[in-house]
């Protein structure tokens, strides 16, 4: 082979055009084709749902309009809670985990990133809590503190609601994952930017308070709202230690009234917290990545 | 003169990897050194290991005849007197170019922000840059950018500034920006110590060149023994190579 380019060894310059299956995807084309595509795929979903053979025995069961539309209220004179009310639960729970689960995973992270040598002992406790918290499934920590706290008869400790233990599960376990998060949003950070803060005889905690820390947040944002959906739901975990929220009214209204209708509602009632929160996420993920790409 | 930074035998490694093998250096007030040496040859490691962002393995340095492996030395107070700028300027990107330069003043040497604001103003009205204080370091070009850094350095009165190849990751067109604020620092009686690729700029400024070979000081003199009249065949060879 030569070691060189190719200098017209044809006569004819080569051809250029795309061939006729593939102009039929471009421009505005490339629209009507996405257009036709979604219109029959989603016909085949539906399609697939109306005509098979236990279809309207689903509908009856999962998307009963007079049902959903009575879990979703609920009936007090027949002992029925309201999912809808259920999920004010959910809501308060989200709230107070949350704003624990951001501080806790800081104050974790920020122990495990430390240096002195008088923290050690912390350190290693907080590394040991992390490994264990990651890896024990929430609901057996559910249930290890909703039952076990009460048991030890420790005052005021084991005298508390089973909300307030599922909160404490959630931000045990949730803590655990963001201080992760904030960890690795440190390291994000370019090494550059440490060296340049610590020659100019910054100390480690200036540094990562004025230099690091202001860095990290950005790239941290989207991962950490990722973890705070995923709180959003597990909320629901807690119905295993009694508290009426929405899934426990749901699941009430379905043993009582056998039609799982319930299900759907409070599973509509989740979709309708969690996907803004979602989109919000995908928008800063697809921001971030444009001003990166934008070379910013 | 004066002696600011003295290295006497620093040895340094990587693992297996010995980077310094026992290279000793003296840098007197108001003196340019400049280090010369293929990459890899030790120049920036040298560089990080006198302000004590690497620890060094034997042999000592020492900081106006304060020597830096005595355990009472507090390393962020030795790096309040050593300038440092880097290859790849490493300003800081979430602050403006007004706060890169007030950051270790305010931050480390705890001086009121209203005070020392003045003083940066100063800094970069003597780099032309005085109208892009409230601008991000994004918006500057690497050779302003890398300016910016170098004053954010002077703006904590270090009594050295070290620069490792502060020109090597610019633009061809903008390196000329940057040298010509180093030969006015060196000018106005600035104690630097360069590592840099720049040949004629390293005769132009500096008293001392310093050639290093895979750790190992080969050779040191002034900046008409070393470009004229090399005495080892390595150095030849190299200057050889860079010409």
């Amino acid at each position: 082979m030569a070691l060189t380019t190719d200098e017209g060894s044809s006569p004819t310059p080569p051809l250029l055009f795309a061939s006729r299956r593939r102009r039929l995807l471009v421009g505005r084309r490339g629209v009507v084709a996405s257009a036709i595509s979604s219109v029959i795929i989603l016909g085949v979903i539906v399609a697939v749902f109306w005509l098979a053979p236990g279809g309207a025995t689903v509908r009856y069961f999962f998307f009963n309009p007079h049902l959903m539309w009575q879990a979703f209220v609920g009936d007090p004179r027949r002992g029925l809670s309201s999912v809808g009310w259920g999920l004010i639960t959910n809501l308060w729970m989200f709230a107070v985990s949350e704003v624990l689960v951001l501080f806790f995973g800081l104050v974790i992270a920020w122990v495990r990133l430390s240096q002195s040598p008088v923290l050690f002992p912390f350190r290693v406790l907080a590394t040991m809590y992390t490994d264990v918290f990651r890896g024990v499934p929430i609901l057996l920590v559910i249930f290890m503190v909703g039952f076990g706290l009460p048991e030890l008869n420790i005052g005021f400790l084991s005298t508390q609601s089973p909300a307030v233990y599922g909160c404490t599960a959630l931000t045990i376990t949730y803590s655990a994952y963001v201080a992760e998060v904030y960890r690795a949003g440190v390291f994000s950070v370019p090494h550059g930017q440490l060296l340049a803060a610590r020659s100019l005889g910054l100390t480690h905690t200036a540094t990562m308070r004025r230099v690091i820390l202001p860095q990290a947040v950005r790239t941290v944002i989207p991962p950490l709202l990722n973890d705070l959906i995923s709180l959003q739901k597990d909320t629901a975990l807690v119905s295993v230690l009694g508290v009426i929220e929405a899934t426990r009214a749901a699941q009430i209204y379905g043993s009582t009234v056998f039609n799982f209708s319930g299900y759907t509602v409070a599973a509509i009632l989740f979709l309708l917290l969690t996907i803004p929160m979602t989109r919000f996420t995908d928008h800063l993920i697809a921001r971030d990545r444009s001003r990166r790409l934008a070379g910013v | 003169m004066g002696v600011v930074l003295e290295l006497t035998n620093v040895v340094k490694r990587f693992g297996e990897n010995e980077v310094l093998s026992g290279v000793s250096l003296q840098l007197h007030r108001h003196e340019v050194v400049c280090l010369i040496g293929a990459s890899g040859s030790g120049k920036s490691t040298l560089l990080r290991c006198a302000n004590l962002l690497e620890s060094i393995d034997g042999g000592s340095i020492s900081l106006f005849g304060q020597s830096l492996e005595d355990e009472r030395i507090d390393p962020d107070l030795v790096r309040r007197h050593i300038g440092m700028v880097f290859q790849s300027f490493n300003l800081f990107p979430h602050l403006s170019v007004l706060d890169n330069i007030l950051i270790g003043p305010v931050h480390a040497l705890k001086r009121r922000r209203a005070e020392t604001r003045e003083d940066a103003l100063a800094l970069l009205d003597r780099i032309g840059l005085r109208d892009r204080a409230d601008d991000y370091p994004e918006r500057l070009s690497g050779g302003q950018q890398q300016r910016v850094a170098i004053v954010r350095s002077l703006a904590m009165r270090p009594s050295l500034l070290l620069l490792d190849e502060v020109t090597s990751a610019l633009d061809p067109t903008l390196v000329g920006e940057v040298l010509d604020l180093l030969r006015d620092l060196a000018h106005h009686g600035t104690t630097m110590l360069i590592a840099t690729h720049e040949m004629n700029f390293a005769r132009d400024v500096a008293q001392q060149v310093v050639y290093l070979d895979k750790g190992v000081l080969v050779e040191q003199g002034t900046p008409e023994e070393i470009f004229t009249n090399p005495q080892h065949e390595s150095t030849r060879s190299f200057l050889e190579r860079v010409r």
